[in-house]
């Protein structure tokens, strides 16, 4: 005899319901079969036996929430026992699951993780400088931010206010390059300490997008032509509707999804430094509307007049190495945002498709994306989502 | 208060105290254990009898509970007893006196009877007594409404104390830190009765608080000197009486440096320390930068070996690693 028990389906699992079982007393089970479905926080559960035998009891009913390591079932073995992995947690008696008379251990929910640790006079000084809480790095024990760390987010905010904001600004000579890489080190740092990033690359074929757009632009006049890093942009930005986990903010430990979609692009100056300025709602401008934004941004960037919105409101970063060359690039995320695509050069491939190979123009889209906030699937989708719309440029 | 100042004790301070009492109201009496032929078992009475009698400096059978019952049925017949039991270990033998008659006769009579009775006893470790002497039990009685607590450390309060003490209409208890009888300084010449309600900030600091009282008051203050060494500015706070609590003024030095750790000889659990913490959670917690901490006594009893003990207890390094901790983010 053995007692089969709710198994721990990952390293948060505390207990699991029992949706359904796929044996009943007297059946014969094969180490590998299927016997139960099990619900958990991840969704419905096929749970395997790892011994053979003949069932002979369940214990608990369809519908009820039982603790992991609780016993499921009891199975007669026929000998045939295979290794049992190791079930974590205490083995409960199950009658006591089910005995609706004994008193409840309630184990509270586990925190949203990473709630951030602020000092309650932090907190204060924060509302009193009108900075946000995201934008300071803790020193504190542990981490935490202490009312030290909100004054110095606060002079960096200046700081950065009087390098790139309108106001302040900016000839391209005035720009204070040290500040900025001030700027770039503490954003930067932040983001490698506490986004857990998560890189997805995939090569997208970009014939269909290149042929339409020297079609499109043969029609047109040089100043009205389109280059591909807005089809690449827009694809970005679209791709966001069918994958909202990408565009948004994580802000005081929870993910705040963005209500529109303004793209970041990471501009390199001339004079050295980055900016990462934002192209506004992307997702609702034709083609022509966003090489417009476009043109006007970079110019106006590499001039030293950027609006201050647009250098804090961007809800995902584009960034191309592509005209330096690099095939491809993994980006850091600029926090608070939650993911970055990179798009290297253009390149001529072999390419092999419907059993002919031939050369095609392919472009390396990568991900880097925010841990917290999506998984790899997710983030694997939206690239695939951003490859399929650019086999369709017309639709863009 | 003249610039004269005489080289005393701690010891000295308090049979100078004693003296003054005796001197000034007739109705003032000591007893105790060994308080007259031996002179007191950390000699502070020494020289009493011979200058005042047995009437008035009196020794007592080894019963704690009998003679503190003593003291609150003098006191209530009108003397002004001073009761000296030898450590608060001790006392505990005198609980149901203390607790259950003298913190509530005037409650109980309808405020008919007040006890006008001074319970003084030693308290602390560091002298090798092992855990029937050496504990620091003065929280619990801060715990008890009807009584003070009063808590002196320095050669002012040791002089100082007592009198506002025997003064006060109803019982109060001076838990003197067996450490500091024989600490030495300068103490004014016509040193007198000090203020009883309010805890003293013993050097200023804007970092943040260190508070503190009794025998780990001149450990707090040689940790603040440390720390000055690294540029962190400590406050040290010595709250002088343990019930009431100065509240005021330590939510007023919480306020101006955000941060605090406090030292007690005591355990940490259910303990004078807990409630400081409380108190500051309860009043001043919008100004704080970080957790609390404290540094309290090992939980477990006073060991007798002296590397045990000094483990046991608060020491230096330990609070300047606390504070530094509590300022910096690590230790």
């Amino acid at each position: 005899m053995s007692e089969f028990r709710m198994p721990s389906l990952g390293a948060d699992m505390e207990s699991g319901t029992l949706v359904d079982w796929r044996v009943k007393p007297g059946d014969a089970v094969r180490r590998g079969d299927v016997v139960a479905l099990v619900e958990t926080e991840k969704g419905v559960i096929e749970v395997e036996i790892f011994e053979s035998g003949v069932v002979d009891s369940l214990i608990v009913q369809p519908g009820q929430k039982v603790p992991v390591g609780a016993t499921l079932a009891i199975v007669r073995g026929d000998g045939a026992t295979a290794e049992v992995p190791p079930t974590p947690g205490p083995p409960l008696a199950a009658k006591a699951a089910s005995d609706e008379k004994r008193l409840p251990t309630i184990t509270p929910p586990i925190e949203a993780a990473g709630r951030a640790r602020v000092s309650p006079l932090a907190r204060k000084r924060a509302q009193e400088l009108g900075v946000e809480l995201s934008a300071a790095t803790g020193t504190g024990e542990d981490g935490s931010i202490t009312a030290a760390d909100v004054e110095r987010a606060a002079e960096n905010a200046k700081a950065r206010a009087s390098t790139t904001a309108p106001a302040a600004t900016v000839t391209a000579k005035g720009l204070d390059l040290q500040a900025m890489r001030r700027v770039i080190a503490a954003a930067m740092a932040r983001s490698k300490r506490e986004i857990p990033h998560y890189y997805l690359a995939t090569t997208i074929d970009m014939r269909k997008s290149l042929n339409w757009l020297a079609a499109e632009n043969a029609k047109r006049t040089v100043t009205k032509r389109l280059l591909y890093s807005a089809l690449l942009i827009r694809a970005v930005a679209l791709a966001t509707g069918e994958v909202p986990e990408m565009n948004g903010f994580w802000i005081d430990g929870a993910f705040k999804p963005g209500h529109d979609v303004h793209v970041g692009v990471a501009i390199s100056l001339r004079q050295g430094g980055l900016i990462n300025p934002a192209i506004h709602d992307v997702d609702k401008k034709n083609l022509d509307e966003l090489m417009e934004s476009m043109l006007d941004l970079v110019n106006r960037a590499r001039a030293g007049h950027l609006r201050s919105s647009e250098l804090s409101d961007g809800t995902i970063t584009v960034t191309s190495l592509g005209e330096q060359g690099v095939e491809s690039v993994f980006g850091v995320i600029y926090p608070p945002q939650v993911a970055l695509v990179g798009f290297g050069k253009i390149i001529e491939r072999p390419f092999a498709a419907d059993g002919l190979v031939g050369a095609r123009p392919m472009i390396e889209a990568t991900l880097s994306g925010d841990h917290r906030v999506s998984d790899g699937h997710r983030g694997g989708r939206f690239l695939l989502a951003v490859d399929r719309l650019l086999q369709e440029p017309e639709k863009l | 208060m003249s610039a004269e100042t005489i080289k005393t004790t701690y010891r000295d301070a308090i049979r100078a105290a004693i003296r003054e009492a005796l001197l000034r109201d007739e109705r003032v009496f000591l007893m105790g254990e060994d308080v007259g032929r031996y002179g007191g078992c950390f000699a502070v009475s020494k020289g009493l009898l011979d200058e005042f009698g047995p009437e008035r400096i009196r020794d007592t059978p080894l019963s704690e509970s009998a003679f503190v019952g003593a003291g609150i049925g003098a006191a209530m017949g009108g003397a002004r007893p001073i009761v000296e039991i030898m450590t608060v270990n001790f006392s505990l033998l005198a609980l149901d006196q203390i607790v259950n008659n003298a913190a509530t006769i005037l409650h109980m009579s309808g405020g008919q009877f007040n006890i006008p009775l001074v319970i003084r006893m030693t308290t602390g470790a560091g002298r090798q007594l092992a855990a029937q002497h050496s504990h620091s039990l003065e929280g619990w009685y801060a715990h008890i409404p009807g009584i003070k607590v009063l808590t002196p450390a320095t050669l002012e309060d040791a002089r100082g104390m007592l009198w506002p003490a025997l003064e006060d209409p109803n019982p109060v208890l001076i838990f003197e830190n067996g450490l500091l009888y024989n600490m030495e300084g300068e103490l004014a010449a016509d040193a007198g009765a000090v203020d009883i309600s309010k805890a003293a900030i013993r050097r200023s600091g804007k970092d943040l608080s260190l508070i503190t009282y009794g025998g780990t008051l001149f450990k707090t203050l040689q940790a603040a000197e440390e720390l000055a060494r690294e540029g962190i500015d400590a406050e040290v706070i010595d709250l002088r009486t343990l019930r009431p609590l100065d509240t005021a003024t330590i939510v007023a030095s919480v306020g101006r440096t955000h941060r605090a750790v406090i030292v007690d000889e005591g355990w940490r659990s259910g303990s004078i320390s807990a409630e400081i913490m409380a108190r500051i959670m309860e009043n001043a917690f919008f100004e704080l930068d970080a957790p609390v901490a404290r540094v309290c006594s090992a939980e477990v009893p006073m060991p007798y070996p002296k590397h045990l003990e000094d483990a046991a207890i608060p020491q230096v390094p330990a609070i300047v690693a606390a504070a530094r901790r509590v300022v910096t983010g690590h230790e």
